[in-house]
């Protein structure tokens, strides 16, 4: 039995993950900024409004899912349909060309992005050894 | 779900007449001193000028632009208000006309900013680019990347977005055919390199795949003979050719390491980007190895390089390109460009750095982590195949 997506238990295990991971320490070692990961259109199985991660040089600080938008004030939202989580989840399509193609929409400080593009892969990555249930 | 997107190109003897062809109001051209000492402004501003077209210059851009230089470009347009911005150069030239148009033309935009993933950005309707190609490597005339130089950080930054592509590449070999030996050779491994990467890297695609093979064909044919003799003009017009071509092929598919590494290599030691990106493509064949083996094998039969039976085409692959950059005098080892061993040693965290960074590093079809960044690093500085 997996992790449910889009819950705080897997936000946690997420969190837990990028910690582990020597590949995201080195992908992420200068970033400074908190995410939220927001599925748009909002599903009705969601446990809450989005995911919080307090990512800060190659460490997850924080994780959870916040129940309303207010709760904190991160520096990047994220945000795309659950039909795209799900295809990157299953590797069928490309973190970043997603965002390339506006499947996958990001706000906040881009210039950091671009210094520090491995960090994207390196996150989908650790999201990926999570043993994931998905919602139907 | 991709794109493929390129601008409109102009090929051939007396493409730049086509500027003579061109609407608009007034030209802002982009450029360096000595494309101005070598006429080529005046080719194309009395190409403008028969349109009807007024033109201004800005002839300022370095090797390796600055963001400073960009910044200053694009006050001036904006005090211009060009409705139409030429490029005349090579890719250092091109890459910072691309920014300065995203400055001038994008409310707010800094040239560091400029990211393939915000749309909407509206740069043709301010004004539209036109890329002259001076040198055939780096196929800037044809692609939305742009290379800037970040002085402060001791670091090249890939930046760009799809609205970034040139609107029309007037691709005319008579710019290339003053090059020296010395640039033709390095500029043609950039097109080499491009060619190489974008067929292989993490991205490919079928439309991509055919330009490459293509530039690929045609570096390996007409590369050496325009290093021989620059007054060859058919080889001239083929390598123009080959950098515009692959050019489009790279852009839609993204490059790999090779660049990833010569960015970096360049931010630290200023070495020229072809000469950087053609010393690192036979050791970025040799560290993908097996992954890409079908792919090598490809381009191997496309250039008609014998595989013997039970033999990988990536090792083979990757001494037939030591060879031709041997043939035209470019360096197969970091250590032969001149950069002392200490220097490098001590600039290896940078390097390392850096080189992650790079958005070149994500397309690579095999990632390396920091140890075997460093430690390829290493090996090319002394000129040892890869074997891990």
């Amino acid at each position: 039995m997996g992790i449910r997506y889009g819950s705080d238990e897997w936000a946690k295990a997420l969190c837990q993950e990028l910690n582990k991971s020597q590949a995201w320490k080195d992908a992420a070692k200068n970033w400074e900024g908190d995410i939220y990961f927001m599925v748009e259109p909002r599903e009705p199985w969601l446990e809450g409004f989005a995911m919080y991660f307090d990512l800060w040089h190659g460490e997850c600080r924080e994780a959870c899912v916040v129940q309303d938008e207010s709760e904190k004030n991160p520096a990047y939202r994220i945000w795309a349909p659950y039909s795209v989580w799900k295809q990157i989840m299953d590797k069928k399509l490309d973190g970043v060309q997603a965002m390339m193609t506006g499947k996958l929409s990001m706000q906040g400080d881009m210039a950091q992005v671009m210094k520090m593009p491995r960090a994207t892969t390196e996150l989908t990555n650790c999201s990926l050894l999570i043993d994931t249930e998905f919602p139907e | 779900m991709w794109f493929f997107i390129t601008p409109e190109v102009v090929y051939g003897e007396d493409a730049v007449s086509r500027l003579g062809q061109l609407e608009g109001k007034s030209a802002f051209i982009v450029t360096d001193v000595n494309m101005v000492k070598l006429g080529f402004v005046d080719k194309v501003k009395e190409q403008l000028s028969k349109a009807g077209i007024e033109s201004s210059v800005f002839d300022e851009v370095e090797p390796d632009p600055l963001l400073d230089t960009v910044k200053r470009g694009s006050s001036q347009m904006s005090k211009s208000g060009p409705d139409l911005i030429v490029a005349v150069g090579g890719g250092s030239v091109m890459d910072a006309a691309k920014a300065m148009w995203a400055e001038y033309a994008g409310p707010g935009m800094k040239a560091e900013e400029i990211n393939p993933f915000t749309a909407g950005l509206g740069l043709q309707n301010k004004a539209r680019l036109v890329c002259v190609p001076t040198t055939s490597g780096t196929g800037a005339e044809a692609t939305w990347g742009i290379v800037l130089t970040d002085e402060a950080e001791q670091r090249k930054m890939s930046v760009g977005s799809r609205e970034t592509m040139p609107d029309i590449a007037v691709v005319d070999p008579q710019f290339a055919a003053e090059m020296p030996p010395g640039l033709t050779a390095q500029t043609g491994m950039d097109v080499l390199t491009h060619a190489v990467e974008g067929f292989t890297s993490s991205w490919k695609n079928d439309i991509s795949d055919g330009l490459c093979i293509k530039a690929i064909q045609l570096v390996f044919q007409y590369l050496p003979r325009a290093c021989k003799d620059g007054k060859d003009m058919e080889a001239r017009e083929k390598m123009a050719n080959a950098a515009c071509i692959a050019g489009m092929g790279f852009i839609n598919s993204m490059c790999a390491m090779a660049h990833a590494t010569a960015h970096s290599l360049g931010g630290v030691f200023h070495t020229p980007h072809g000469r950087a990106v053609g010393l690192f493509l036979p050791y970025t064949i040799e560290f993908i190895g097996d992954v890409c083996e079908e792919y090598w094998a490809e381009i191997a039969y496309s250039i008609r390089l014998e595989v013997p039976k039970g033999k990988k085409a990536g090792p083979i692959l990757a001494e037939a390109i030591r060879g031709l950059a041997r043939s035209i005098k470019e360096p197969l080892s970091i250590k032969e460009t001149d950069i002392p061993s200490d220097s490098f040693s001590n600039s290896m965290q940078k390097l390392v750095d850096n080189a992650f960074a790079d958005f070149q590093l994500v397309t690579t079809a095999r990632v390396p982590s920091t140890e075997e960044t460093e430690k390829f690093f290493r090996y090319a500085y002394e000129g040892k195949s890869i074997d891990f």
